[in-house]
């Protein structure tokens, strides 16, 4: 039976290590428990953050907040919101995709780098981790980064904590920078359009001064999935306007009137606009309740569209575009087909793919994340040595949740 | 006066200097390697001028794979080396030292790639920094972070320091607009990071190499961020009674959730040498200056710049100078843009660069006046006021080895008290060997141990860049 560790302190934290260290007994990290990091093989014990939880400190006015690494955050959000702000990076929620339970945590949000919509424009949430308190693999308590926006003193470790997904450190505690919540906020969208034109409009809208803040493609056989099948048309293209109401109205027309020379155009309202992207941020449409494989890839945005269509002529799959193109969402019809993705993937110039959501069985069998070259391999295994000599938490993989 | 100290220079590496110099001299091009001594002074020092190393050499590579062989050569014999770019370190970053091997990339200064559907350019580490806008600005686009030394500075040196700039309150520094790299590492291999996709596979090397001061390998290539270039820029100009007012007024902006592109303060020594230097038409009659500039459609910036006046006027504003025109908004950045090279003219001077939690600004600006005080000095602040990125600018006399120390003093003192605030010795200078010695202020042992051996983990013989960065004592073993 496997032992789930609960402490309450970075001193107990550090007692557990020391001990499995001693005991030569890995640790499967885990904090809200909505994603297993575990490679395969139950029966490692758990070190949890359960019980790390609380906001340490908020000040609005310097837009940051420090919180244990196992604050839900759903408390994070409910503070926030009572001042008007938000995380920038929208994290994603993958509970729906992956069926799995838990209670996503703040702390979990950085250690797999989560990141939504925004991210194309507004950086990930390793963008806006400012700094981290964790404990090595050795039992160190160590404190990596601030709390300040600008700081470049000494090398960057909270980069690397952030989606790490606990392969080198526990971390207990995380500080990181906020943005307003935008008065306002709507979707243009632009229906018809194929991938390859939806990719032309998105690349046209970024290049317009709108700052759209949203930019993805949702092709006819997903649309249906999104609003309850309330977006016009047959394939959707969606762009994202936030910001102070005038603004937001000025650039809309000035973003329809170019759109317009694409195919038919039309808006969400803010009320349809926070749901939408919530779906698209969440994989909405492939969240079926299947262990159907999901690929999550990212590549350069005018890739993402020659990808799919690579892919459809050797194999089923069904897709949609974020972050204007350049993060495909790859549901397979049966077969994950790494190779062939991952192949594909190189020719066009290069990326990345992770299998999200498989069965137990594929998962076990499939490389979920891209293995990279033999020198940045081996400087991986070096870095991973220096956080965790005795290898406590070298089992711990970057997977989604088995069925 | 205590100076800042070098690691001593390896007697086996001096003794072979001129061997050294004959196998360089093979690896290289003709006109790729600098070594006669005269030619080498103008390579002992970068902008923080008051240490001179002279190196062994300098090699002044064309391609990556030069640079992958003279790198190759260095590990194999144990040789230090001090990658450079344009040499505008402030915080003595790119000093080399007497058995070193400095590698210059102001050869490799070509955009190889501008992608305007990804938004991407691709450029070797030797561009400049404004040199990438330059080339984008015609299509309507920016690559965001403008250190003050843009003109010169390269986009290389930017990943070193992780440089940021006065537009980083929006768009964030070097790290937050870098998408790849290509780079050597220590044993000469050459790795790719990242690259056009948003982000990268694995432990986030990108996010460690940015900002290493080029501890971890030597960058070649980088694909960077662009942006489409807003519709129009405005600045407003707003001059307080007291810094304190002035402060507040900051937190209270970006409290109400309103994001400036820039938020400047200048307080009233820095007022005057800057319009001395530029007739900007600053109030003359004002204890600190702020000029906060906002983007977008000229509907958005009035909406947003009528609530930052009121904002500012709930807190006393005394004077308000909006900006007209084009010519007006130049010449109200005319003046800031110009502080370094305005004090230099009067005084010589050394630039702080702590960054403090935005409600200890107050606190900290009354802590530097009492520091400066005590040390019978003078004092101009500048800063990214939006981000806590604080400026003092100390005046001294370089001729008079006492006043330098006393500056130095002072200046070690005020980046003790942004730390003890809560905030950082360095915000975008880098630690150099200028703070080299005070990291043990801001980091435990074990915090500054867990980052030697992440640098090892690159560099196990501490060749890269050795002086810099991290104490020389309680160094791990090589």
């Amino acid at each position: 039976m496997s032992v789930i560790h609960d402490p309450l302190s970075e001193e107990a934290t550090s007692r557990i290590i020391r001990a499995a260290v001693a005991a030569s007994s890995p640790l499967e990290i885990r904090g809200g428990g909505t994603r297993t990091l575990s490679a395969g093989g139950a029966g490692r014990d758990i070190l949890s953050s359960a019980s790390l939880s609380g906001i340490v400190a908020y000040n609005p006015a310097e837009m940051t907040m420090t919180a244990k690494s196992g604050t839900p955050l759903d408390d994070i959000e409910a503070a926030l919101s009572e001042c008007r702000q938000m995380l920038s990076f929208e994290p994603l929620d993958v509970r729906a995709l992956l069926g799995t339970g838990g209670i996503p945590t703040i702390g979990g949000v950085f250690a797999t780098n989560a990141s939504g919509p925004r991210r194309f424009v507004a950086g990930a949430a390793r963008d806006s981790l400012l700094g981290v308190r964790f404990v090595n693999g050795s039992g160190e308590i160590v404190k990596a980064g601030g709390r300040v926006m600008k700081n470049v003193t000494g090398l960057d470790l909270t980069k690397l904590m952030a989606g790490s997904f606990g392969t080198l450190a526990f971390m207990t505690e995380v500080t990181f920078r906020l943005l307003p919540v935008p008065e306002t906020a709507l979707t243009v969208v632009i229906s018809d359009l194929n991938d390859a034109q939806a990719a032309a409009a998105m690349a046209t809208a970024m290049s317009m001064s709108v700052e759209v803040s949203g930019a993805a493609h949702l092709p006819e056989s997903v649309r249906g999935r999104f609003l309850g099948g309330r977006l016009p048309g047959g394939a959707a293209t969606v762009l994202r306007l936030e910001g102070l109401s005038a603004s937001v109205s000025v650039r809309a027309e000035k973003l329809t009137a170019a759109m317009a020379s694409f195919g038919p155009v039309g808006t969400l309202d803010p009320a349809d606009t926070a749901q939408l992207w919530r779906e698209i941020r969440d994989v909405h449409a492939f969240a079926d309740g299947t262990a159907r494989p999901v690929w999550r890839i990212s590549v350069a945005p005018t890739a993402g569209h020659q990808l799919v269509a690579a892919l459809r002529l050797e194999t089923g799959v069904d897709a949609f575009y974020d972050w204007q193109g350049g993060l495909v969402w790859l549901r397979m019809e049966s077969d994950p087909d790494a190779e062939l993705v991952r192949r594909y993937i190189k020719a066009l110039g290069g990326g990345h793919a992770t299998l999200l959501r498989a069965s137990a069985g594929v998962m076990a069998a499939t490389q979920v994340t891209q293995p990279q070259g033999e020198a940045i391999e081996a400087l991986n295994a070096r870095i991973r040595e220096k956080f965790d000599p005795a290898g406590i938490f070298a089992g711990n993989v970057a997977t989604g949740a088995r069925y | 006066m205590e100076q800042i100290g070098f690691l001593p220079p390896k007697a086996a590496v001096l003794a072979r200097r001129d061997e050294i110099v004959g196998d360089l001299l093979d690896l290289l091009p003709e006109g790729c390697l600098v070594h006669e001594t005269r030619e080498l002074v103008p390579f002992e020092t970068d902008a923080f001028v008051s240490y001179r190393r002279v190196p062994l050499a300098v090699a002044l590579p064309e391609t990556t794979a030069q640079v992958a062989a003279v790198m190759k050569y260095c590990h194999r014999y144990g040789i230090p080396v001090v990658p450079r770019g344009a040499g505008t370190s402030l915080a003595g970053g790119a000093i080399p030292q007497e058995d070193a091997v400095v590698i210059g990339l102001s050869k490799m200064s070509r955009i190889l790639d501008i992608d305007f559907a990804n938004r991407t350019a691709t450029v070797q580490a030797g561009v400049t920094n404004l040199a990438i806008s330059d080339a984008v600005s015609p299509d309507g686009y920016f690559y965001a972070p403008d250190p003050s030394s843009q003109l010169a500075c390269t986009i290389g040196g930017n990943i070193g320091m992780n440089s940021g700039g006065a537009h980083c309150l929006k768009y964030g520094v070097t790290t937050n607009n870098l998408l790849g790299v290509k780079m050597v590492l220590v044993d000469g291999t050459v790795i790719e990071l990242g690259g056009k996709a948003l982000d990268a596979p694995g432990l986030d090397l990108l996010g460690i190499v940015c900002g290493s001061e080029g501890q971890l390998g030597i960058v070649t290539e980088a694909t960077v961020r662009l942006i489409a270039k807003p519709e129009g820029a405005r600045p407003v100009l707003f001059g307080f009674d007291s810094s304190e007012e002035a402060g507040a007024c900051v937190a209270d902006i970006i409290g109400a959730g309103i994001i400036p592109v820039a938020i400047e303060f200048m307080d009233r020594p820095a007022i005057a040498i800057c319009e001395a230097f530029a007739g900007a038409g600053y109030p003359d009659d004002v204890e600190a200056l702020l000029i906060v500039e906002v983007e977008g459609s000229e509907t958005e910036m009035d909406d947003m710049l009528r609530a930052i006046i009121e904002i500012a006027r709930r807190h006393g504003v005394k004077v308000v100078k909006e900006s007209q025109s084009a010519t007006q908004a130049a010449l109200i950045w005319k003046g800031r843009k110009s502080a370094f090279g305005a004090t230099g003219r009067i005084a010589d001077y050394i630039c702080m660069d702590g960054t403090v939690p935005l409600s200890q600004l107050p606190h900290v600006l009354r802590g530097t006046a009492e520091i400066i005080e005590r040390h019978g000095l003078r004092v101009a602040n500048v800063f990214h006021a939006g981000d806590g990125n604080m400026h003092p600018l100390i005046l001294f006399n370089a001729n008079d080895p006492e006043d330098a120390a006393r500056a130095e003093q002072a200046g070690n003192e005020i980046l003790k008290l942004c730390v003890d605030a809560g905030g950082c010795l360095t915000g975008e200078h880098g630690v150099g060997i200028e703070k080299r010695d005070l990291m043990r202020h801001q980091y435990a042992e074990v915090d500054l141990n867990q980052q030697m051996a992440v640098r090892a983990a690159f560099d196990p013989q501490w060749i890269l860049n050795p002086s810099k960065v991290f104490p020389l004592e309680g160094r791990p073993a090589a």
